[in-house]
């Protein structure tokens, strides 16, 4: 049964290979369809993982709130000669601390981008004023020394902590612990050094999920106790210069955020915190943003994409499909004799549909693996030379050679039905189309044997006789 | 050549061709337009009869059903002792497979296999095992003389010798009948003669032979030939060489 099988196949590929060239071209539509389904995966799914990386670096079951400035109209009722006061508060931190049992961990940030210098070098960079237990929420990978401790927030400690990037612009060659760097006109040492979170999250993100300050050539981060930050930098800011000439804003925090223990707290713990924040404030100076749904959407995003790549994929692969049933069509109507032959010889009609059938599949088989070479190869690139993540996961493999075994065997079946259920009589006297110099005829030496003799052959064609069936015309009447 | 098959040596001058009464007709849109009009024939057992008669008299119409490619309307045929109006497409492939043996105008090669391929598919639709269909194909092919040529494609032998790789795949399966459909038509004299001088061979040997023909040389070397004039027989003629 198996060297059947094996028989049957190699009886196809010796079929397929006489039409090289119209083989090849037909299977390159598979070869393509395939490629794209798994690349446009591919790329899908990479998109979408990489999202999911940096959703899920902000914690799905955090709760971040942040200051937002108030809307511009607002702002020009209020005379511009005052200081304008929004954000969160302090007060919001001890609220939250004290009304909301889940909030497991309450982590208040404020940031400010800096000059910082140190000997000749200066850099700018975020100065993150934020409490001890930060590292609760942010994976924070102390690579010197230590980080913040409640002793700094205690005794409001002139100290920091430096990531890997401030690090290299300022202490090339020196062994930064211990140093002092000089911030505002002010002194801090350095006792320890962490790894760049950005680094952890990939690439920086353009999602607005990061703080804004970090677009505008900010790089590095300087932590610092948020006591000392509010000691040492007060909460108002001054500013110069536009035709008003002076604005002031006073901004307690930037950030806080809420860890909850579950990620089934999460969603009621953000009406709970809304209603606070709602009562609390009089105008909208803040932002919740829940990771959580994020990721939730970011997850409706993915199914989205994957659906509309995936349909454009398979548009291709259907189309390949087509192409593959018409060239068997083709096929069927060129080899109507070979049909008849083969039904006197005692085909069975299902022999014919396995004959056919097989071509097709064995057509759309090797394109489909090509395809799968192709498109492995395709995110690749993608990755190289266009910077974006790929994913090329086993189940889009399996789909788009499954996919293309399925369209073999589907666009298949009609043609390899028609052949099988010609009359073998009419096919056995079935002739070619007359040849009158179209090109075609010229390749296929055949076509002339079919003939009828009835009208004079050119001495060209007749030269051809020793490879041709039959030169002397045809049996019209068998 | 080899001693034919032991298989015919049991068949010879019992009836393995019965017709009874055979009509066959053709709707040509609402019109009935009949090809046979009630045949009455019987072929025996190491037989060598010939099929004559002019354009349109019935004799490609008579061959298909004898070939069990074509279904009578109406009528009986025997083939053994199988009765083919009753069976179906399939039973019907198995016949032609197994039964009948046939040698065409225009030889009707398959053009992407070789010789010994050519040779071999028909035995292949019967399921024969692959070593004993290349040993039989090698066998026969030796028997018409082509044992030099069995990797040969078809395009690459002149038309003698086609119809001899022809004369082979009718015998693979050991028929009851070999149909020869103008076996000569198609060659020149000196090829034609070769391909008679074979068929006379294997009638020597046992064969059970029909051939359709409008050639009274051909004819004239066959036991009997039967003319048939608007889809009956004219006239049956013995060429007194045989029985």
């Amino acid at each position: 049964m198996l060297s059947r099988i094996i028989g049957i196949l190699l009886i196809s590929l010796r079929s397929l290979w006489m039409h090289r060239l119209r083989s090849g071209l037909t299977t390159l539509g598979i070869v393509f369809g395939v490629a794209s389904v798994i690349s446009m995966l591919a790329i899908g799914e990479g998109a979408s993982q990489q999202a999911q990386q940096q959703i899920a670096h902000l914690g799905s079951t955090n709760i971040i709130l942040r200051t937002v400035k108030p809307p511009d109209q607002e702002v020009a009722d209020a005379s511009q000669q005052t200081i304008q006061e929004y954000g969160l508060r302090y007060a919001d931190t001890e609220r939250f601390r004290e009304t909301i049992p889940d909030a497991q961990v309450v982590v208040p940030v404020r940031r400010k981008p800096k000059q910082i210098f140190y000997q000749s070098r200066r850099i700018t960079a975020e100065i993150v004023g934020t409490v001890p237990w930060y590292t609760e929420l942010v994976p924070i990978e102390v690579l010197l020394g230590r980080f913040l401790t409640p002793m700094d927030m205690h005794y409001s400690q002139a100290i920091c902590v430096v990531d890997e990037t401030v690090l290299d612009h300022l202490f090339k060659f020196d062994d930064p612990i211990g140093r002092d760097v000089k911030i505002s006109g002010e002194y801090y040492r350095v006792v320890g050094v962490v790894r760049d979170i950005s680094a952890v999250s990939g690439a920086q993100d353009d999602t607005s999920l990061q703080s804004s300050a970090q677009s505008n050539g900010v790089s590095g981060a300087v932590y610092i106790a948020l006591a000392t930050m509010k000691n040492r930098f007060g909460e108002t800011e001054i500013q110069f210069g536009g035709s008003t000439g002076m604005s002031g804003e006073k901004v307690e925090l930037s950030e806080i955020t809420i860890k909850v223990p579950s990620m089934e707290l999460v969603l009621p713990t953000r009406v709970v915190l809304a209603d606070l924040l709602e009562r609390h404030h009089k105008k909208k100076d803040y932002q919740i943003i829940v990771p959580l749904e994020l990721l939730r959407q970011a997850a409706r995003t993915k199914r989205l994409f994957s659906i509309v790549l995936g349909s454009i994929a398979a548009i291709s692969l259907l189309v390949g499909g087509i192409g593959i049933m018409n060239i068997m069509l083709a096929t069927v109507s060129e080899r109507t004799r070979e049909i008849g032959i083969r039904r006197a010889l005692g085909a069975r009609k299902a022999d014919i549909i396995v004959q056919f059938l097989s071509e097709t599949v064995l057509l759309t088989l090797v394109g489909g693996l090509l395809g799968m070479i192709l498109g492995a190869c395709i995110p690749i690139l993608v990755t190289v030379f266009g910077k974006m993540p790929t994913v090329i996961t086993p189940g889009a493999m399996i789909l788009s050679f499954g996919i293309s075994a399925g369209i073999g065997l589907t666009f298949g079946l009609y043609p390899a039905y028609q052949a099988a259920n010609m009359d073998p009589i009419e096919s056995l006297r079935h002739e070619y189309p007359p040849p009158r110099n179209s090109p075609q005829d010229i390749v296929n030496a055949d076509t002339y044997n079919n003939l009828p003799n009835d009208d004079a052959k050119s001495p060209k064609v007749q030269d051809r006789v020793h490879d041709n069936e039959f030169p002397f015309g045809v049996a019209r009447n068998f | 050549m080899t001693s034919p098959d032991a298989k015919d040596s049991d068949r010879q001058g019992k009836t393995v061709v019965t017709i009874e009464d055979l009509y066959k007709s053709y709707m040509l849109g609402r019109m009935e337009l009949p090809v046979l009009r009630g045949l009455n024939l019987s072929f025996y057992g190491g037989e060598y009869v010939s099929i004559m008669g002019p354009s349109g008299s019935g004799k490609s119409t008579l061959l298909n059903i004898l070939g069990c490619l074509d279904k009578p309307t109406g009528g009986r045929y025997l083939l053994g002792a199988e009765d083919i109006s009753t069976l179906d497409d399939n039973q019907l492939s198995a016949i032609r497979g197994k039964r009948i043996g046939f040698i065409f105008q225009s030889f009707n090669l398959i053009r992407q296999l070789n010789i010994i391929e050519n040779i071999e598919v028909a035995m292949y639709y019967q399921h024969v095992p692959k070593h004993q269909r290349r040993r039989r194909a090698i066998m026969l092919a030796e028997r018409v003389g082509l044992a030099d040529r069995i990797k040969h494609r078809p395009f690459e032998l002149s038309g003698g010798q086609q119809q001899r790789v022809a004369i082979a795949r009718a015998l693979a399966n050991d028929p009851l009948i070999i149909l020869a459909d103008e076996p000569t038509g198609n060659l020149d004299s000196q090829s034609g003669a070769e391909i008679l001088e074979i068929l006379n061979e294997l009638n020597a040997q046992g064969k059970t032979i029909i051939v359709v023909t409008h050639d009274e040389q051909i004819a004239s070397q066959t036991h009997r030939s039967i003319h048939l004039l608007d889809g009956q027989i004219d006239r049956i003629q013995s060429n007194g060489t045989g029985e």
